[in-house]
């Protein structure tokens, strides 16, 4: 309704109305989204194993039972018994606690390369975006370079050169994983950019960085967040590829795709669960963050529901 | 009998935050070679009351009613048949030409294809066709622009283009759905004029949807006012715009500035379009209008009045 | 008379196209925006500004307040703003404000309105303090017809014309002296047209405001108009009175205009006649030579290719760039 002044002025002492957001808006569509609810509950649950599933293991991820070295096949079985709930690997260590401590290192791999992505990716993307012009060419050929070096290759050669370490696969995987994300970033930068609001603010005499942090950024970050959810499974994959040749995190350090090399190659003795157990856990992993990333993308960009 | 008769058109949109009521119990006649104004602004139904004759409503959106075209009942018709008189009989063009050409197919194919289909004609034939039909829309050397692609072409031009394919088939109803919108008044003017040849030449009836005084002044014999997917008032074009006698159709007409008229303030209608969400059950224009008393809230008033039909519960004196 | 608060001399807007396919060396062509447009500004005083699309009037409105690069002069109560250092022109801003076509698209989306009717304010004085920012908010909300209690909400949970409303509150908390304002009602609809055309009329008397309101819709121009500007092409074609434009324009392309508008009345628009204007409007990037309306000028002659037509006043106020005016 149109007001008279006099209204206004009786409902100006009124409480001020709060307002749903367009973030309140798309969550809650997501909890609309059974599937993608499944996925974030599912996800729930694996965290909570990687937090918390140690204090439930009968023994630690070093200790080696020497009652069932030589007779895995049979005395390694998984069996609540023992204390060995997921069995045990072939060097007699209980796969619980290797399980538990994998998926501590392939989340902890898939989330600070994701972080790397986010931050490093979208204020990279927003800046060459929102200056354009020579200050875009030249910051975009750079990642251009950046992203035809065989990355897997160099990597792995320098896992080679100086030694297996997990500082060197974070550092591997932080590296590239923003590439991708500064190019959507950018792309989007230019849409917004040319939205009215952006040219308003310049109207008004909003400084270049704060447009970027506050009318960009925020209208960039529904893509950023679908990306990041899916480039979390990416990056485990990879970091799974790379400790399944044999280069990924060192011993007694452990991963889901440490794991399932080793389950891998003891198939045949007849110790399955060494292979189906961290494998398990990889699957139902990248199934939800897949899930989850589908239900955000439907959430927060509703435009062909 | 009327080419076309629509009785009690209504359409409901399902969505997540519920049901929308974007036409409601809409009815309305048009003769051959006539020209029927359809007027609303945003969310009154305007548009959808012609997608759902059509056939071409989004998929959440149910039409109810009878719409009879030659007698033929259209409403709820099979794909197939609906496409033989959408191609043949009745055809469509929209505010934004580019929506119907497709960007990556020279106009001549575009043009040759729809008569090849739908005529039978060879592809020598159905070029010459064309060709004429671009001469019949004005097309300055038609014969040579039209291996052209859409976009070589100004929007003006393109909105001729899309007549020309409209009318290739020869139809017997043409629906325009704002069709000058987008287009400077000059052009503007051009097409409007295009239109009404067209009409004497073809003897194609027309109904003309759009938000714009002005054009529906200059070009339709009757006008059917919409306001929240309902009717307020319809009639002769030129009973309306002498004496509306719906108070939405009157406040409409104050606001709109004239150019060969000055007036000092605009009178404006007070508020906000309609909710389609949650429309009242009484008029739609109840919590705008100037004249509402306690009855516009909870009953609908029925549309009557002979040849000049109004719906409202106030006296037609009342409405000044 | 009152005093000139805009003075603006041979402001061009040429902006650097490159041909598809050239080579990054090949030089650029040259597309001509706007061409050597003067005019003058008084205070409180609306001056419109129309013309068809690609004629330059949206251009013409950046290039005053410097989105755009110009050339030429744009002078702003004694200063020129075109050769005024970054920093400075910052300060500028606060008494230059402008109001945006869409509605809803120039309103960031996550902000509530309360924190975009007060940007302005924050951006040029960031020691106010938060309660009086708040005051000064819901002062200007009350102003423009919203509801002050509205201010955490967010744009899109309001419909257009109050959009634009919120535009306007944000364009007025600086306390501005000239608000630009491109094309605010073309995405409206009718009802609500008046409304916020009528608001921006009783603003402008209340705060003594001057107005550079641009539009394609000349009865609504004419409407809120003391002076009309007509651009064709990115050139100045006539500029005069709003009542002495409208019933007696003097430019060819004026007359075409004016005679093309659709009224609101049977009796009257069945007897128009518009006057064609044939053919598509020229490439900017290659004008005509002379006038830029000679190639679809029903009184075109060898001398308008010849030279560009000189600013005549055949009457007290009344500019017209042609010398075949009537």
């Amino acid at each position: 309704m149109y007001p008279s002044t006099a209204t206004v002025e009786g409902v100006a002492a009124a409480e001020a109305v709060k307002g749903r957001s367009l973030w309140a808006d798309a969550r809650a569509r997501f909890f609309r989204n059974k599937a993608a609810v499944a996925g974030l509950f599912m996800l729930g649950l694996v965290v909570l194993f990687a937090i918390f599933g140690q204090y439930f293991a009968a023994w630690s991820n070093e200790e080696i039972d020497w009652s069932v070295l030589g007779n895995v096949a049979e005395a390694g079985r998984p069996s609540f018994e023992t204390g060995h709930y997921f069995g045990t690997d072939s060097l007699g260590r209980d796969l619980y606690a290797r399980t538990v401590q994998g998926t501590q290192i392939s989340l902890m791999v898939g989330l600070i390369g994701a972080m790397v992505a986010v931050f490093v990716g979208t204020l990279y993307g927003a800046v060459a975006g929102y200056f354009g012009g020579r200050t875009d060419s030249i910051m975009m050929r750079t990642v251009d370079i950046l992203m035809s070096i065989p990355y897997m290759f160099v990597l792995i050669l320098l896992l080679v050169i100086f030694g297996r370490s997990i500082i060197l696969l974070f550092v591997g995987v932080g590296l590239i994983s923003w590439l991708d994300m500064s190019r959507i970033v950018r792309g989007q930068t230019l849409t917004v950019k040319n939205k009215e609001f952006v040219e308003a603010a310049v109207a008004t005499g909003v400084r270049p960085f704060t447009i970027i942090l506050r009318h960009i950024t925020p209208n960039l970050l529904g893509v950023v967040v679908i990306y990041a959810t899916l480039l979390i499974p990416l990056l485990i994959l990879q970091e799974s590829f790379i400790s399944f040749l044999g280069l990924g995190v060192q011993e007694p350090n452990t991963s889901w795709g440490a794991l399932i090399n080793e389950g891998a190659q003891e198939m045949n003795n007849g110790t399955i669960w060494q292979l189906l157990f961290p494998l398990f856990f990889f699957i139902i992993t990248l199934f939800s963050f897949f899930f989850v990333g589908d239900g955000l993308r439907d959430a927060l960009d509703p435009k062909d529901r | 009998m009327a080419l076309l008769d629509v009785e009690g058109l209504s359409v409901r949109f399902q969505t997540a935050d519920g049901e929308v009521r974007a036409v409601n119990d809409v009815s309305f006649s048009l003769d051959k070679g006539e020209t029927l104004a359809i007027v609303g602004e945003s969310g009154s139904g305007k548009s959808q009351t012609a997608f759902a004759m059509l056939g071409l409503l989004a998929r959440n959106g149910k039409a109810t009613g009878d719409v009879r075209f030659e007698g033929q009942h259209i409403l709820g018709l099979k794909e197939a048949e609906l496409n033989r008189i959408r191609a043949n009989q009745i055809s469509m063009i929209f505010q934004d030409p580019m929506t119907s050409l497709n960007p990556y197919l020279r106009v001549s194919d575009q043009m040759s294809e729809v008569l090849m289909l739908h005529k039978g004609m060879g592809k020598g034939e159905a070029r010459a066709e064309a060709v004429r039909m671009l001469d019949a829309v004005r097309i300055p050397d038609g014969a040579a622009r039209i291996d052209m692609y859409p976009h070589e072409f100004s929007g003006g031009m393109r909105q001729r283009i899309m007549i020309a394919m409209s009318l290739l088939c020869r139809p017997k109803l043409l629906i325009a759905d704002e069709p000058t919108t987008a287009l400077d008044v000059t052009v503007q003017a051009q097409i409007m004029a295009l239109l009404s040849d067209i009409q004497t030449e073809f003897g194609t009836a027309i109904i003309l949807i759009t938000h714009d005084l002005g054009i529906v002044a200059g070009a339709c014999e009757r006008t059917l006012v919409l306001y929240g997917g309902r009717v307020m008032e319809q009639g002769e074009t030129e009973a309306i715009f002498e004496a509306p006698r719906h108070p939405y159709t009157l406040g409409l007409m104050q606001a709109v500035p004239r150019i060969d008229v000055d007036d000092e303030a605009l009178a404006t209608i007070p508020g906000e379009p309609p909710d389609m969400m949650n429309a009242p059950p009484g008029c739609p224009f109840e919590p705008r209008c100037a004249l509402a008393v306690e009855n516009c809230r909870d009953v609908m008033p029925v549309l009557e009045g002979g040849a000049h039909l109004r719906a409202c519960h106030r006296a037609v004196e009342d409405v000044r | 008379m009152s005093e000139t608060i805009l003075d603006v001399n041979d402001l061009s807007v040429t902006f650097d196209v490159m041909p598809s396919g050239a080579w990054p060396w090949t030089k650029p062509l040259k597309l001509h925006a706007v061409t050597d447009v003067s005019f003058a500004l008084k205070a409180g005083e609306t001056l419109g500004i129309v013309g068809e699309s690609g004629s330059g009037k949206s251009t013409l409105a950046r290039a005053l307040i410097r989105m755009v690069p110009a050339s030429g002069k744009v002078v702003w109560l004694g200063q020129d703003l075109l050769v005024l250092p970054k920093e400075a022109m910052r300060d500028q801003r606060r008494e230059v404000q402008m109001v945006f076509q869409d509605p809803l698209a120039s309103l960031n989306p996550r902000m509530t309105v309360g924190e975009i009717i007060a940007e302005p304010l924050k951006t040029h004085f960031p020691e106010t303090p938060k309660a009086e920012v708040r005051e000064r908010v819901q002062e200007m909300m009350t102003k423009v017809g919203l509801l002050p209690n509205l201010l955490n909400r967010y744009p899109h949970e309001f419909s257009g014309g109050q959009c634009q409303r919120i535009g306007i509150a944000r364009a007025l908390v600086l306390r501005p002296k000239l608000i630009i304002c491109d094309e605010p009602v073309s995405a409206l609809d009718v009802s609500i047209q008046a409304q916020v055309v009528n608001l921006l009329r009783d603003l402008q008397k209340e705060l003594g405001l001057s107005l550079i309101f641009i539009a394609h819709d000349l009865s609504v121009v004419k409407h809120i108009s003391t002076r009309i500007l007509v651009m064709y092409l990115g050139n100045l074609m006539e500029i005069a009175p709003a009542k002495a434009l409208i019933e007696h324009p003097r430019h060819p392309y004026t007359q075409a205009l004016i005679s093309a508008v659709p009224i609101p009345d049977p009796k009257v628009a069945k007897a128009q006649r518009p006057i064609g204007v044939e053919g598509d409007l020229p490439s900017p990037i290659n004008p005509p030579s002379g006038c830029v309306f000679r190639t679809r000028c029903p009184k075109a002659q060898q001398v308008c290719a010849d030279a560009k037509p000189l600013l005549e006043e055949p009457a007290e106020g009344h500019f017209v760039a042609c010398p075949f005016h009537e």
